[in-house]
């Protein structure tokens, strides 16, 4: 040891990549020192905004909810099943619940008795929440658009961030979907939410029409209803 | 005391004669089906004729119920069919008039009739004078109209509400005295494979009743298909009603029926491909049974879950590589099937063989997971029991039939297809519980392993001079006008039928699904009540239900 203290001093502040290398331990270990940890070097720290960060975060770890309606689910299943396997995007974690999930993935034809239901669920999801409408059905009504029970597209009823054409689209289709909507969130992009044609209202709250008339001994005024506007759907 | 499985003695049999002579005067008139001798009765004698059929010509089940419209009746007309014989078929058919549109139910005499007679009166608007629960079934309470009925509009504005269900903790059965509680499982949840809910009332943990609250997923299909034409519009339908890859089977459903209502030959290599395809389809449909079975008894995206997906994908390559898509195959056309097998022949049969060889190694894999599983032994044995003659009386069909001992299997007992020159057996085990109907389910992709390595091996050797894979149909297909038939083909599921009665033009007048689901699914509240309510989801998973089929 040095008897001078300005050498000891000047040699203390040096920059050295001894500090580095002690932080690091002996032997690297190769499973805890990654190579971002080397790039960082002795100041482990990054500069970026919050906002930014977040949204990697939100794009890196999506939590979707376990959502089956129809064909397409079977095909979801697989993205999520063996072969696939969703997960390698960090997007392979079906929630059972809304209110555990942030994506959700609409897959089938929406009809007038699940509309509210479907409606019910979306607005149990956390914010953030995306939604992700699978096969032509969310996007139209598919093959089904004539039908006197099926609504027009998930559309009609919450918004949606990515569309997945397709009756039904394959499994890697689907995990396209899911990477462009990664992307998009990573960006920061979201779809806006807007009023959708059709809405849960109370019953007390429509306009007094002739159906509305018809089915007041029915339905309590306070009872949530959607009315389905058929004549004016695309 | 009786099975159920016993033949029913009647004192008749099933010849058109002994039938005529059974209804007597009853029968207004003859309305001959192509697949049935028909009598025209009365709306009020209806249970009187078809007490007399069940009990003295043996007639025990319901196979379907059609109603529809015409310009001056309403009319429904009951498919009876015999569980030990399908071919032994007979329709009495009910009209009634526009104005009063009032039949007697049927609901005493066959169980089925009780949800196909709620079915019809809510889509077609007929009433069913004594039945005991004339409420919609498949549309919601609100609904306006009868939406398969000549006058309805499309156009008018609809209802739907979201009701709030009752407080939990009040006890709502009649009761006031019990300490019950009403749960909803559904529609959106993990375990009702789909979009189902089931309103139950629970005593602790003992389920007291049971109501299945279906119509989440009606799409219309009878529509749709009434808009299409024969030849190709209607064919890409049937892929969506069973949609668990069981397309092939659904199709079969269709081109069946429409080719004997139309006179259509099939040529042999075609009919030999088909049943190659239809029991691809099977297997890969009871493997997803199995997988989500599974997910149903032992929690969580497990391992057998996993497997069964697995197979199902080399399953669906397979199908790829045949139909050339992977779930909706749109394959069959009527007369044949779109296009020969996939070019290299030889690599297509190399890679079905590889399948096929690797079969025998995953069942007994799947039996050390699943069948010889304690924890999986304790869920399902001596739960969820369906004693046979409930089951018939239910018209259930396919595995949850052949699970409570009924030797039915239309593909051996009204053989189509190429089914009845191939050696292959039908399952069936007498548990009457869920762990009979897995075990069926798993039987059933050993028999169809058998089937597709026999198909292989003749399509292999079929000379190249002769492999014709479709008839000669004409390209606008008019059947003669007012002809009906009504046709099952065995599906993944049971007995899926098609009613279709022709008007003269290139679309059907009606188009009736009966789904195999629908009527299996009937069954739920006789085998869950007073059974522990985790035990429902275990019937439930083992009724293999799909509400695309379902509720069509």
């Amino acid at each position: 040891m040095s008897n001078e203290p300005t050498q000891q001093i000047y040699d203390s502040t040096a920059p050295s990549t001894e500090d580095r290398d002690a932080r690091m331990g002996q032997g690297v270990d190769a499973r805890m020192n990654s190579k971002l940890r080397e790039a960082f070097g002795a100041s482990p720290f990054i500069l970026t905004k919050f906002d930014q960060f977040m949204n990697w975060v939100r794009g890196s770890s999506m939590f979707m909810l376990q959502f089956g309606i129809a064909c397409c689910s079977i095909e979801m299943i697989h993205s999520y099943a063996i072969k696939h396997d969703m997960d390698r995007f960090g997007a392979g974690v079906p929630r059972a619940s809304p209110r555990q999930a942030d994506v959700i993935i609409v897959p089938g034809t929406i009809v007038s008795k699940f509309g509210p239901r479907m409606k019910r669920v979306y607005d149990q999801m956390p914010e953030p929440k995306f939604v992700v409408g699978m096969g032509s059905c969310t996007i139209s009504g598919g093959p089904f658009q004539e039908g006197y029970n099926v609504v027009k597209g998930a559309e009609e009823i919450i918004p949606v961030d990515i569309h997945v054409p397709g009756c039904p689209p394959r499994p890697e289709a689907l995990i396209y979907g899911v990477a462009k909507l990664q992307e998009r969130i990573a960006n920061g992009e979201s779809s806006p939410v807007v009023v959708k044609p059709y809405e849960l209202e109370q019953f007390g709250d429509l306009p007094q029409d002739e159906l509305v008339q018809k089915l007041a001994d029915q339905i309590d005024e306070d009872d949530l209803v959607m009315r389905y506007n058929w004549s004016d759907s695309p | 005391m009786s099975t159920g499985l016993e033949p029913v003695d009647g004192d008749l049999e099933g010849s058109e004669a002994d039938l005529a002579s059974l209804i007597g005067d009853r029968a207004l008139e003859r309305d001959d089906h192509v697949n049935a001798p028909g009598f025209v009765i009365r709306p009020d004698d209806v249970q009187d004729v078809l007490f007399d059929l069940r009990d003295r010509a043996g007639f025990d089940y319901l196979s379907c119920v059609t109603a529809q419209q015409y310009e001056d009746r309403y009319e429904s007309i009951y498919h009876l069919k015999k569980y030990d014989d399908p071919t032994q078929e007979v329709s009495v058919v009910v009209p009634t008039s526009t104005d009063n549109p009032v039949s007697q139910t049927a609901e005493p005499v066959y169980r089925a009739a009780d949800w196909a007679e709620r079915e019809n009166f809510d889509l077609v608007g007929i009433d069913y004078e004594g039945h005991p629960d004339p409420r919609r079934i498949l549309l919601p309470e609100t609904w306006q109209g009868h939406p398969l009925s000549l006058d309805y509009n499309q156009e008018k504005p609809q209802m739907v509400t979201l009701a709030e269900h009752a407080n939990p903790l009040k006890g709502d059965t009649k009761d006031t005295e019990t300490d019950t509680m009403f749960l909803n499982i559904g529609p959106h949840h993990p375990a009702t494979h789909g979009v189902l809910h089931v309103k139950a009332v629970l005593d602790g943990e003992t389920v007291v009743d049971v109501d299945p609250d279906i119509g989440y997923l009606h799409r219309c299909e009878e529509q749709m298909c009434q808009q299409g034409t024969y030849r190709h519009q209607i064919m890409p339908y049937p892929d969506r009603w069973d949609y668990v890859s069981a397309g092939l089977l659904n199709e079969w459903a269709y081109a069946r029926a429409v080719e004997d209502l139309a006179d259509i030959e099939v040529p042999e290599y075609a009919q030999v491909i088909r049943t190659l395809g239809a029991e691809l389809c099977r297997i890969a449909a009871h493997m997803l049974a199995l997988g989500t079975f599974c997910l149903d008894v032992f929690g969580d995206f497990n391992a057998v879950f996993q497997y069964a997906f697995r197979d199902r994908e080399v399953v669906q390559d397979i199908l790829e590589d045949l139909t050339g898509q992977r779930l909706m195959f749109n394959y069959f056309r009527l007369g044949g099937v779109a296009w020969d097998l996939p070019e290299p022949r030889e690599d297509f049969f190399e890679k079905t063989r590889d399948f096929l060889d690797g079969l025998p190694r995953k069942i007994s894999e799947y039996e050390d997971l699943v069948v010889t599983n304690e924890i999986f032994q304790i869920r399902c044995v001596d739960t969820g029991i369906l004693k046979p003659e409930v089951a018939k009386s239910y018209g259930a069909t396919g595995p949850t039939a052949r699970g409570s001992g009924i030797d039915m299997d239309l593909r051996r007992d009204d053989p189509y297809g190429y089914y009845e020159n191939l050696d292959w057996d039908v399952i069936t085990e007498d548990g009457m519980d869920n762990y009979s109907r897995v075990l069926v389910r798993m039987g059933e992709v050993e028999e169809s392993a058998k089937i597709i390595e026999q198909c292989i091996d003749l399509l292999e050797d079929w000379p190249e001079d002769d492999r014709e894979i479709q008839s000669n149909v004409p390209r606008t297909l008019k059947p003669d006008a007012d002809t009906e038939v009504y046709r099952g083909v065995e599906a993944a599921k049971g007995e899926l039928g098609i009613y279709i009665r022709s008007d003269g033009t290139d679309k059907p007048g009606r188009f009736k699904i009966r789904s195999p689901c629908f009527h299996n699914l009937s069954t739920l509240p006789v085998m869950t009540q007073g059974e522990y309510i985790a035990d429902l989801i275990a019937s439930l998973g083992s009724l293999d239900i799909v509400l695309g089929e379902v509720d069509r």
